[in-house]
């Protein structure tokens, strides 16, 4: 393990509809840990992370994941890191038109060469480690309810195995039961498989219970990266006001 | 790194050595390593995992799995040597595994099921139709009693869409048609040196049947997916069900304006297409037949009675009302995903024009019988 980060972002700025979202914002992710972004409303977390997956170039700086610059980076170079990563979209994004099956496989189909056998065990296996059962497998997205295409969403997304995950919004919409297990997924999966996770979430659970570290976002930039723990100490005034209210003053609690 | 094995079978001591990356792509080469091996009958089996740089969980799958194939009540394996992380993920692997590790398999149905499920379901398609339409009149009656309740920006949004967006089009396609048509029927009627009677013809056929049925067949191709895939997309948003939670009825503010507004914009757009037509008719008889534009227009007006204009723009609205509420109930019909979309918009478009054409054919024979 070296200590390189996984993920290093300097200096991005991004111009969105005549704002800037992000004005010479700087990140960087330790491999193995559990990263949250979090932010108010509109602070630019979405945007950040579709930046990082190439879904959307900034208008300068550098994101370096895996040791490869991407904002200059070939479709090679990007390919080679896309199957090294897996993405949970906040709206899930699985196929309509395919299973849950066809679903999960679709990422083993198309980068190895597998036969049909292997693909179909090894996509039931991760069908059934993120918290489905194997019944699920032949139904559609539509046939689901929320919390179950949450998890679908996760088996493809860990279906090749990838060193990096990144989860927008993962328990958002998840009743407790559910969020709480989902916890426990993202920590089993980190423990089990080395995962490194780049998550945003609102969740003061997920925060508290599951992350190594937390970036908060604000003005355009990352105010402070910092555990959870001491994160809520920090006085700039923006994360006093995102942590005290009365629901994060409770978690806190808790916690401490 | 690839001439060397990554899985072997030390009989000896009777252990089995697992060696290298065994992740995700190596998984092929592991297979075939372990298809060399001779398994012993018997006995117990030690698994080494000490020379193992990594592994992900499709490594300890197929070790678990290759393993659980080869184990019986003789042969006994055992894990050794592994580190902390792989052994946790083959302890998690293994406790999945033992789950049903199939998908159910879902029923086949042979061709008769099929034919069979598939009448039955467009019986309730059709059911499911008269329901829509019923249901519409009766929003439409009551909103002739509560004038309050109609939308008139959304209508003019309608007709501002479907009617005036689409006018350039129209009249490029009619122009050509009658372009094409007075081509046609030009060189045969010099033939016979009956020139003239191309006003007669191209009239007749512009404003009785050219006009009307292209109009309907470009609207339906162009409004009538539309309406599918916008009230479709809605669905699927549940805007549509978040409408009726407010007490708007999606009748109100989504199916009648664009039902109404086609009515209004359809019979328009023909009269703008017979038009086009005629002039395309003018432009070619003058460039071929020699038939100055004031002698066409003038034997125009004597030969072509009212009658012929008024037929084919009688026609439209019931064109209209076939785009506008199948488009409308195909729409409402999807549901799941964009898949569905896709699906129902291509119904709409298909059915439209197959009806529009149906209807035309019945109009024939109705005003033939007539003896209009
Ligand atoms: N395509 C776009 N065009 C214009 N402005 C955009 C676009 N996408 C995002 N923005 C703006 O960028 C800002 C950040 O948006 P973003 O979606 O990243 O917020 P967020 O932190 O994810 O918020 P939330 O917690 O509500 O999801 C917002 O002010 C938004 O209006
Ligand atoms: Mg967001």
């Amino acid at each position: 393990m070296t200590q390189q980060p996984i993920i290093e972002v300097k200096d991005i700025s991004i111009n969105l509809g005549g704002a800037w979202v992000h004005k010479n914002l700087n990140l960087s992710v330790n491999r193995g840990e559990i990263l949250a972004i979090v932010g108010g409303s509109g602070s630019g977390k979405t945007t950040l992370l579709r930046e990082m997956l190439m879904l959307q170039k900034p208008d300068s700086g550098s994101i370096r994941i895996f040791d490869h610059e991407l904002t200059t980076a070939s479709r090679l170079t990007l390919l080679e890191v896309q199957k090294r990563w897996g993405v949970l979209f906040q709206q899930n994004a699985l196929f309509s038109s395919l299973t849950v099956q066809e679903n999960t496989a679709f990422p083993l189909r198309e980068h190895t060469e597998l036969d049909t056998k292997t693909i179909n065990d090894l996509a039931i296996l991760k069908i059934l480690l993120s918290g489905l059962s194997a019944d699920a497998a032949v139904k559609y997205p539509a046939e689901l309810s929320g919390g179950m295409q949450k998890r679908a969403g996760v088996a493809r997304a860990i279906v090749l195995d990838p060193e990096l995950l990144f989860l927008d919004e993962p328990t958002s919409g998840l009743d407790p039961e559910s969020a709480g297990a989902f916890d426990e997924l993202i920590l089993n999966l980190q423990k089990t498989m080395g995962l490194t996770i780049v998550m945003v979430t609102h969740d003061l659970d997920s925060l508290w219970h599951v992350t190594n570290r937390v970036a908060f976002l604000g003005e355009g930039k990352v105010l402070c990266v910092d555990a959870m723990a001491a994160l809520v100490k920090n006085p700039h005034p923006l994360i006093q006001a995102f942590f005290s209210g009365a629901r994060g003053r409770t978690t806190q609690r808790i916690y401490d | 790194m690839n001439t060397q094995t990554l899985v072997s079978l030390d009989p000896e001591s009777s252990r089995l050595i697992c060696r290298g990356e065994w992740n995700l792509a190596n998984l092929i080469k592991i297979k075939n390593d372990i298809k060399k091996i001779s398994w012993p009958k018997q006995g117990a089996l030690i698994v080494d995992g000490q020379d193992i740089t990594k592994m992900d969980s499709a490594g300890a799958w197929l070790l678990n799995y290759s393993l659980k194939k080869i184990s019986s009540n003789k042969l006994t394996t055992q894990l050794q040597h592994f580190s902390e992380q792989a052994a946790e993920l083959l302890a998690l692997v293994a406790a999945r595994a033992d789950d049903a590790l199939e998908a159910p398999v879902l029923r086949h149905q042979n061709t008769l099921e099929r034919v069979g499920r598939g009448a039955v379901q467009q019986l309730g398609e059709l059911r499911d139709f008269l329901e829509f339409t019923g249901q519409l009149a009766f929003e439409f009656a009551r909103g002739i009693f509560h004038p309050k309740s109609w939308r008139w920006s959304e209508l003019a949004a309608v007709i501002y869409q479907t009617g005036l967006q689409a006018l350039p089009i129209i009249a490029l396609l009619s122009f050509m048609i009658g372009v094409v048509i007075s081509y046609q029927m030009g060189n045969q009627l010099r033939n016979y040196g009956a020139n003239v009677f191309i006003v007669n013809l191209l009239g007749l056929s512009i404003l009785r049947e050219f006009g009307p049925l292209i109009t309907a067949i470009m609207v339906a191709g162009r409004t009538g997916s539309a309406f599918t895939a916008q009230l479709g997309t809605m669905k699927l948003n549940q805007e549509v069900d978040a409408l009726n939670t407010m007490g708007v009825t999606p009748g109100q503010l989504l199916l009648l304006p664009r039902l109404l507004g086609l009515f209004i914009a359809l019979p328009l757009l023909t009269m703008w297409a017979d038009i086009f037509g005629v002039l395309g008719g003018i432009v070619m008889a003058n460039s071929m037949l020699g038939i100055t534009a004031s002698d066409f227009l003038h034997r125009f007006q004597v030969e072509i009675p009212m009658r012929a204009l008024l037929i084919g723009l009688g026609k439209a609205p019931v064109f209209a009302l076939l785009i506008g509420s199948i488009g409308c109930f195909q729409g409402m019909k999807v549901e799941g995903g964009a898949d569905s979309v896709g699906k129902q918009t291509t119904r709409s478009v298909v059915l439209a024009i197959f009806f529009i054409i149906v209807a035309d054919a019945i109009f024939s024979i109705i005003f033939s019988r007539l003896q209009l």
